[in-house]
């Protein structure tokens, strides 16, 4: 039963491990900032969070673990904060995202028309 | 009602992180809840928008939902970084948001930010401004399909 707990864990772990490198691949081959925003999201969701089950069984049941997914969650609700905040802060510093299609077109846009550099 | 369990899920929080049960650090413990939520109250926090504690019951069935999209967005943006050819096509879009709420409005454009692949580069209103890796992400989005579960999400009480 260890032994099966065990390797479970350590699949867990090199999943997450595979996927936090996936992110980190992504931020340097994506061209502009916007997109390698998108590439550290794989790191910050599926990397995180496999790495985190890895490590509460690991732990087994207990406190350790219910720190552990209080981590998580703490992650899931800042990350997307943080995210948005470095993007506003782009924008609105003029930053212009490489577009293939815009389809804002139809609506009024809000503060994105910023200063060119 | 809403101070107390706020109080009550503050000092469970508590109790958990520190792990010692004797009768000198529960009792620090239940001031320590009480004074925040004293805090709270002081500020004009402790309102339904800073607790929203009607959605914990729906977050049971939201967040199975939620971890699927991103497991399932994750993957696809996975794939377009390991391929060869970069296959992006980076777009930005606007979308409506159905939430009545600040807190609904809040989980629909952070459950976008979240899922890999789209993110909420803006709020005016009710408009969320969204920037995706790939156009199909923006049109899913536009289709409205994750806008109408935050919705039930919202409305489930």
């Amino acid at each position: 039963m260890t032994q099966v707990i065990e390797i479970a864990s350590w699949v867990l772990i090199l999943l997450g491990s595979f996927f936090t490198i996936v992110g980190a691949v992504g931020l340097v081959r994506m061209p502009d900032v916007f997109t390698r925003m998108h590439a550290a999201s794989v790191t910050d969701t599926l990397g995180i969070g496999f790495l985190f089950l890895g490590l509460c069984l690991q732990a087994g049941i207990g406190l350790v673990t219910l720190k552990l997914v209080f981590l998580l969650a703490l992650f899931f609700f800042t990350g997307p904060v943080v995210t948005h905040a470095l993007a506003q802060a782009c924008l609105h510093e003029g930053l212009k995202p490489m577009l293939a299609e815009d389809r804002r077109n139809a609506r009024p846009e809000a503060s994105d028309d910023g200063r060119q550099p | 009602m809403r101070h107390i369990a706020v109080a009550a899920i503050l000092f469970f929080f508590w109790l958990a992180l520190s792990g010692h049960y004797t009768p000198f650090l529960l009792t620090a413990g239940v001031l320590s809840a009480a004074l925040c939520v004293l805090a709270m109250i002081r500020a004009r926090v402790a309102d339904a928008e800073a607790a929203p504690l009607e959605l914990l019951w729906a977050a049971v069935t939201y967040f199975p939902w939620l971890i699927r999209e991103i497991v399932k967005s994750a993957w696809s943006v996975t794939k377009i970084i390991l391929h060869p050819n970069l296959p992006i096509s980076p777009t930005m879009t606007v979308v409506h948001a159905s939430q009545k709420t600040s807190p609904g409005v809040a989980t629909y454009a952070n459950s976008i930010t979240l899922t890999p692949g789209t993110i909420t580069v803006g709020v005016s209103g009710k408009e969320l401004i969204i920037h995706a890796l790939v156009t199909e992400g923006a049109v899913d989005l536009e289709e409205g399909g994750m806008d109408r579960r935050v919705s039930r999400f919202e409305g489930a009480k």
